[in-house]
């Protein structure tokens, strides 16, 4: 097992996936000759020729709906975002067209497209080119979401992506582009959407994380286990649609216990959702109400120090966890 | 091509159609074929219109009735690789590609025979099958999906070609500057087809566009043509669709068409004919002077192509399938409550249920 980062790792995936199917091509903003503004898509042009990994003019609509009728004639496209702050501007494609036309074709169509890029906070952005979409997205039917914390989840991931016949929003995290991890050589590795991973176990505390968040949950398990003897386990989603709950609720019924974290706002967050799925389906087995710890609701601000205090933080999911342990 | 109508206001009015010349070469059965064609969308729809005002259909029917030449035109010289998309006025290129009517019929009625198994409706008709690729509502969004149909022409070096129709307005949405760019600068075999009915729902053409012919907008792109063509005249609209389809083939350049024609009937069912925007006069008027079936009509029977007991036999024809359609449609019984929730994702799925017990 190699280690690389998450960045190689996308890459790989794109490199394997366009080498065994050859409807599988790129599309997206400075992703061919510029080798993509984060490098995701390095060395793939000269590989793949132009047709296949193809320079996009600042027109996300266009490239987006692009992809979509690609799609719907029976091609493969993987469509970047610089970053998803910019699919904005390419939303109606992917919220009213690529995941409405199976619907409402009554099922004639087949959309296999993956949209990719980076999302959530960056470093130092500021409002506009730091938010988390998922909760935009997830909130979609006929949209899958996707959201890999690690290089190995990253290509598992981005691969049953390409592969899938829907729709599928694939949301990287620009400040995790550098992480490091183990990831399979082997180029039938894939990991299926929607299944939760275990990240750490532990029989005190759920702590329910995904993408960038999963670090820090991670971070503050270690310090909960060292210094206050709380044994955490970290559960991450991976999928976000559709969702792994299982995994989830079986932890919680271990061990009665719940905190969430995610970068984005927390109002209409995808905390809320777990919460809920957690309170119908478990609530017997709680022992204190499940708490959340997410970015502030707030746009993100430039200041250092507030950008920082923005971030779902270990610090704060000590606390949390401390919290519903009833440990403060 | 402008006047000013009683009320001082501008208005664009239709050009008179042409004289086309030579029948463009078409055999007997091509031309009849185009008069039958426009014959069915008109009286389909006619019969949608009546069904729409008993309550059989309902939300936002949009119908094409004074457009016909434009789809008819259009649609006839292509074969079967080639693609068409349109907006949400999509009735008459549905059944001009081929879709049953009874498909058609039942899929505005929203009944399980529907094209779409009454899931989409008016605006929302596919037949892939016939690469009919919608049927889409939201204005402007179907010209990146049709320059995606045409990028995947080219992926495959196949000759196909899109047509891709689009109302009047959209020359004004930033997807149309998007997708027309893209097309020239990748050369994509798309035809961008405007049906300029002199108004996006009640606003002039002139109001929302800053160009005086629509399809000088093509000046912006580098291998585009621009033409402008008498929409009421299915001639002369399938000759220069025919034209642009060369460009499409041979040249791979895109082409953009405005069809200047006129829509009788109000916006959609629920809108009046006339208004503010325009007269009930002008309405009548073009209904008179430039009726594209009349005129194509006339312009058969000048050539003896055909003679009024042909056009009676047409008229039979087509009024036996829109009547069978509404049958069709009637038994057609409401789509099962499961179907709410199938065609969402291709492939398994987790059940929705699981959130929503009791429905
Ligand atoms: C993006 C968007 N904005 C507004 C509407 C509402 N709307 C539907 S049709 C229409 C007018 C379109 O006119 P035109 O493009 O000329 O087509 P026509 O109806 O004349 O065929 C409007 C404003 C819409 N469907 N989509
Ligand atoms: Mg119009």
């Amino acid at each position: 097992m190699a280690v690389i980062a998450y960045r190689e790792a996308l890459n790989q995936a794109l490199r394997e996936e366009m080498r065994r199917d050859p409807d599988i091509f790129l599309m997206g903003e400075e992703i061919a000759e510029y080798d993509g503004a984060y490098k995701v898509t390095k060395g793939l042009l000269e590989e793949f020729g132009e047709m296949r990994v193809r320079d996009a003019p600042i027109a996300e609509m266009g490239f987006a709906g692009l992809g979509v009728g690609a799609a719907m004639a029976g091609l493969r496209p993987v469509i970047e975002f610089m970053t998803w702050n910019f699919a904005l501007l390419a939303i109606d494609e992917i919220v009213n067209t690529a995941a409405k036309l199976r619907y409402m074709s009554g099922g004639q169509l087949k959309l296999p497209i993956t949209f990719r890029g980076p999302n959530a906070g960056a470093i130092q952005l500021a409002a506009s080119h730091s938010q988390s979409f998922e909760s935009w997205y997830a909130y979609v039917p006929g949209l899958k979401v996707v959201a890999p914390s690690t290089p190995r989840d990253a290509k598992g991931l981005l691969k049953s992506a390409i592969r899938d016949d829907n729709p599928v929003v694939f949301l990287e995290n620009e400040v995790i582009y550098g992480l490091k991890g183990e990831v399979p050589d082997d180029e039938d590795f894939t990991i299926p959407l929607g299944q939760s991973e275990v990240k750490r176990s532990g029989d005190d505390v759920t702590v329910v994380a995904h993408a960038r968040s999963v670090h820090w949950a991670m971070e503050a398990a270690e310090i909960l286990a060292e210094k206050h003897d709380i044994s955490v386990e970290v559960v991450d989603p991976r999928t976000i649609r559709p969702l792994d709950i299982d995994t989830i609720l079986d932890s919680v019924r271990k061990t009665n216990r719940c905190v969430i974290v995610e970068e984005g706002h927390p109002f209409c967050g995808i905390g809320a959702q777990v919460v809920d799925d957690i309170q119908r389906e478990a609530f017997d087995y709680l022992d204190a109400p499940v708490i959340r710890v997410t970015g502030p609701d707030a746009p993100t601000p430039y200041a250092r120090n507030l950008e920082q205090l923005s971030l779902p933080q270990a610090e704060f999911i000590v606390q949390a966890v401390q919290h519903v342990s009833y440990l403060e | 091509m402008s006047r000013r109508n009683e009320r001082g206001k501008r208005v664009l009015v239709a050009t008179k159609a042409t004289e086309s010349d030579e029948l463009l070469g078409l055999d007997r059965d091509r031309l009849v074929e185009m008069l039958r064609w426009m014959i069915l969308a008109r009286r389909f729809e006619e019969k949608a219109a009546e069904m729409y005002q008993m309550g059989e259909i309902g939300g936002f029917c949009h119908l094409y009735i004074g457009q016909e030449a434009v789809a008819a035109g259009a649609i006839t010289p292509l074969g079967d690789d080639d693609y068409v998309i349109t907006a949400y006025r999509d009735h008459a290129q549905a059944l001009i590609r081929g879709l049953d009517a009874n498909a058609l019929m039942a899929e505005l009625f929203g009944r399980v025979g529907g094209s779409s198994g009454g899931k989409g409706g008016s605006m929302h008709i596919f037949n892939a099958a016939r690469h009919f690729m919608g049927g889409h509502a939201i204005v402007g969004s179907h010209l990146p999906i049709a320059i995606g149909l045409g990028y995947a022409i080219r992926y495959r070096d196949s000759d196909a070609v899109c047509v891709c129709f689009m109302g009047d307005s959209v020359v004004n949405i930033g997807a149309f500057n998007e997708s027309l760019n893209m097309a020239a600068l990748w050369d994509l075999p798309v035809i961008f087809l405007i049906e300029n009915n002199l108004f996006g729902m009640g606003t002039a053409v002139h109001r929302a566009a800053a160009v005086e012919k629509l399809a000088d907008r093509a000046c912006a792109y580098a291998g585009m043509e621009g033409w402008t063509v008498d929409g009421m005249d299915v001639l002369a609209v399938r000759k220069s669709v025919e034209r642009a389809i060369e460009r499409a083939r041979l040249e791979r350049k895109p082409t953009l068409i405005e069809a200047v024609t006129y829509r009788y009937m109000g916006h959609s069912m629920s809108d009046p004919s006339h208004g503010v925007y325009r007269t009930k006069e002008d309405v009548l008027e073009h209904r008179k002077k430039v009726d594209p079936i009349d005129h194509f009509v006339d312009t058969l029977k000048k050539h003896a192509v055909i003679d009024g007991s042909d056009v009676t036999q047409i008229e039979e024809s087509v009024m036996a399938i829109v009547a069978e359609s509404v049958e069709f449609a009637k038994n057609s019984p409401e789509p099962d409550p499961e179907a709410l929730y199938t065609d969402i994702y291709y492939g398994d799925y987790p059940d929705p249920k699981r959130r929503d017990p009791w429905r």
